[in-house]
């Protein structure tokens, strides 16, 4: 068996979204160079919706995978949604992989909320509706 | 183009190993214990084989024992001198951080078991001095193991100087010669070597198979009990095919060494240069004092699995020293004792060369390393980071 699936590989060369986004409303980096990962997520957001996602990946071929996987499941969808992204939606979508690189998928979770953290950071008035919304 | 540059890895069989070894499947299968002509044919071959690499080696056939491999042989070599230490109260060892982990792990199992080891320290180009093991050397040390030619960044160790000290203070001195056997000339009584570990797959043999050199005199443990095989140092019943693959192969390896070394080093340092261009780049390991195939670089803002995933996509087996190919948090110990930091030695990538290696398929290396590498750093932040100048250059 291949070390990953079909569709790792394919994420891994030919990622999905990659780059900046100059001006975005939610910016969120987690990992670190010495343990050999880093995901960056930009994100630009209207209505309440992500309207475009952008990333940057220093790793391996599943943390590439994982966050190329991430920006699609949530470009288009409601912030809503985007914060209910779970790694394990990631590594399904994926189909699956090696369980010593969940931490991938788990990374690319975590890059997302991240980014969500520093919009909402940025636009308290957002913050406030969203906790409304759950009263 | 496919181009295989994994030969630290393993290599592909020599046509003079596979043709030695088949009649001893086929004709000659008998067991080497057994009385009859087909038993003691194969018996023949094994102690013909055995001349011949105990000839290679400047050695005495009765001082080479078969086994399995390289991690059998390491294995073997030090918890005999371990057992000859312990019996006479000395319980001090000294190796280097750059170790196989053959020889780390049956270190670290010592030292458990109440054994103190001094790691000496390789520096920045990856070698040993001797007078700093002349240093760490005391009263009561048993053993000195040092690597002969390290299997990550190639370098060669000052073996014979290493050897003489501890001959003169009468210290077994072990050295792991996976890497060297077959590759760079090697004399065990000019080396002053007590205990020598090697295996056939590094130089065109079959795998699991090995030997150990272990001199007139040196008492050695058993790891495998259980028959007078290999005068009753190693039970099992013989891998005669392997064995008499072995004998040929480094037969062939050493007989066409100077050639295919001197073809190698210009390979090697073409390869080197080549690779140098790729700005944030560097070497790893001393630039001559290295096997004539091997080249170490670590390029800086991205990460070893995927560079050698990509690398396979474009035909290129090669290896890295990154986490995530070694399967734990940390990259190869060895770049981090030659200094590089973490975020560095993550981005390494080992080209070994083999004989069959062209100009060609080097410079294809070279335009495709440029590439990927090109490629990944285009959407690693870190890269973004560094140039960006938000942190610094390591490289």
């Amino acid at each position: 068996m291949a070390l990953y699936s079909e569709k790792v590989m394919d994420h891994f060369r030919n990622p999905r979204n990659v780059g900046v986004i100059e001006d975005a409303d939610g910016v969120g980096e987690v990992g670190n160079a010495k343990c050999g990962d880093i995901m960056k997520m930009y994100l630009k957001i209207e209505d309440d919706t992500i309207r475009d996602v952008k990333f940057e990946t220093f790793g391996c071929a599943s943390a590439v995978a994982s966050s190329s996987m991430a920006t699609e499941l949530i470009k288009g969808q409601p912030v809503s949604d985007a914060l209910k992204l779970t790694n394990k939606a990631v590594a399904e979508a994926l189909d699956g992989l090696p369980d010593y690189k969940m931490h991938c998928s788990v990374l690319a979770e975590e890059a997302i909320k991240k980014a969500l953290d520093d919009y909402y950071e940025k636009h308290p008035e957002k913050r406030k509706e969203k906790e409304n919304e759950h009263i | 183009m496919k181009i295989y540059a994994d030969n630290a890895a393993t290599t592909k069989m020599s046509k003079t190993a596979i043709a030695a070894m088949m009649p001893y499947m086929e004709e000659y299968f008998g067991n080497p214990s057994s009385l009859y002509t087909a038993g003691q044919k194969a018996k023949e071959a094994i102690e013909s084989a055995r001349a011949t690499v105990a000839e290679l080696i400047g050695a005495d056939p009765r001082e080479i024992v078969f086994t399995s491999g390289g991690s059998e042989s390491d294995n073997q070599a030090i918890l005999s001198a371990a057992a000859l230490g312990r019996a006479a109260g000395k319980r001090h060892i000294v190796s280097d951080g750059i170790e196989h982990h053959a020889v780390l792990h049956t270190l670290k199992k010592l030292e458990r078991e109440g054994f103190e080891v001094t790691y000496l320290p390789v520096h920045e180009n990856g070698i040993v001095r001797p007078e700093e093991l002349e240093n760490a050397l005391r009263e009561d040390t048993c053993l000195v193991s040092v690597m002969y030619a390290n299997n990550e960044i190639g370098t060669v160790q000052p073996i014979c100087e290493i050897g003489a000290r501890c001959r003169q203070r009468g210290i077994l001195f072990h050295t792991d010669a996976v890497q060297a056997v077959g590759h760079i000339p090697i004399n065990v009584a000019k080396d002053h070597v007590d205990l020598l570990s090697a295996s056939a797959h590094k130089f065109h043999g079959p795998k699991g198979v090995g030997f150990l050199y272990a001199r007139r005199g040196v008492k050695l443990s058993n790891l495998i009990e259980g028959g007078a095989q290999e005068r009753g140092k190693r039970a099992g019943t013989e891998n005669v095919p392997g064995i008499v693959a072995m004998s040929a192969a480094m037969r062939e390896a050493v007989e066409k060494m100077d050639e295919n070394a001197q073809k190698l080093i210009t390979l090697r340092d073409y390869l080197i240069a080549g690779l140098s261009e790729i700005p944030h780049s560097a070497l790893n390991g001393d630039a001559a004092r290295r096997l004539p195939s091997n080249v170490n670089f670590c390029f800086e803002g991205i990460e070893g699995e995927s560079l050698l995933l990509l690398l396979d996509d474009l035909g290129i087996a090669a290896s890295s020293g990154s986490a995530c190919t070694s399967g734990s948090l940390d990259p190869s110990h060895v770049l981090l004792a030659i200094g590089r930091v973490h975020d560095v030695a993550h981005g390494s990538l080992r080209l070994s060369l083999g004989e069959d290696t062209t100009r060609e398929e080097v410079d294809y290396i070279v335009e495709s390393v440029k590439n990927v590498v090109e490629k990944l750093r285009s959407f690693s932040p870190v890269w973004r980071d560094l140039t960006a100048g938000k942190t610094k250059f390591y490289l």
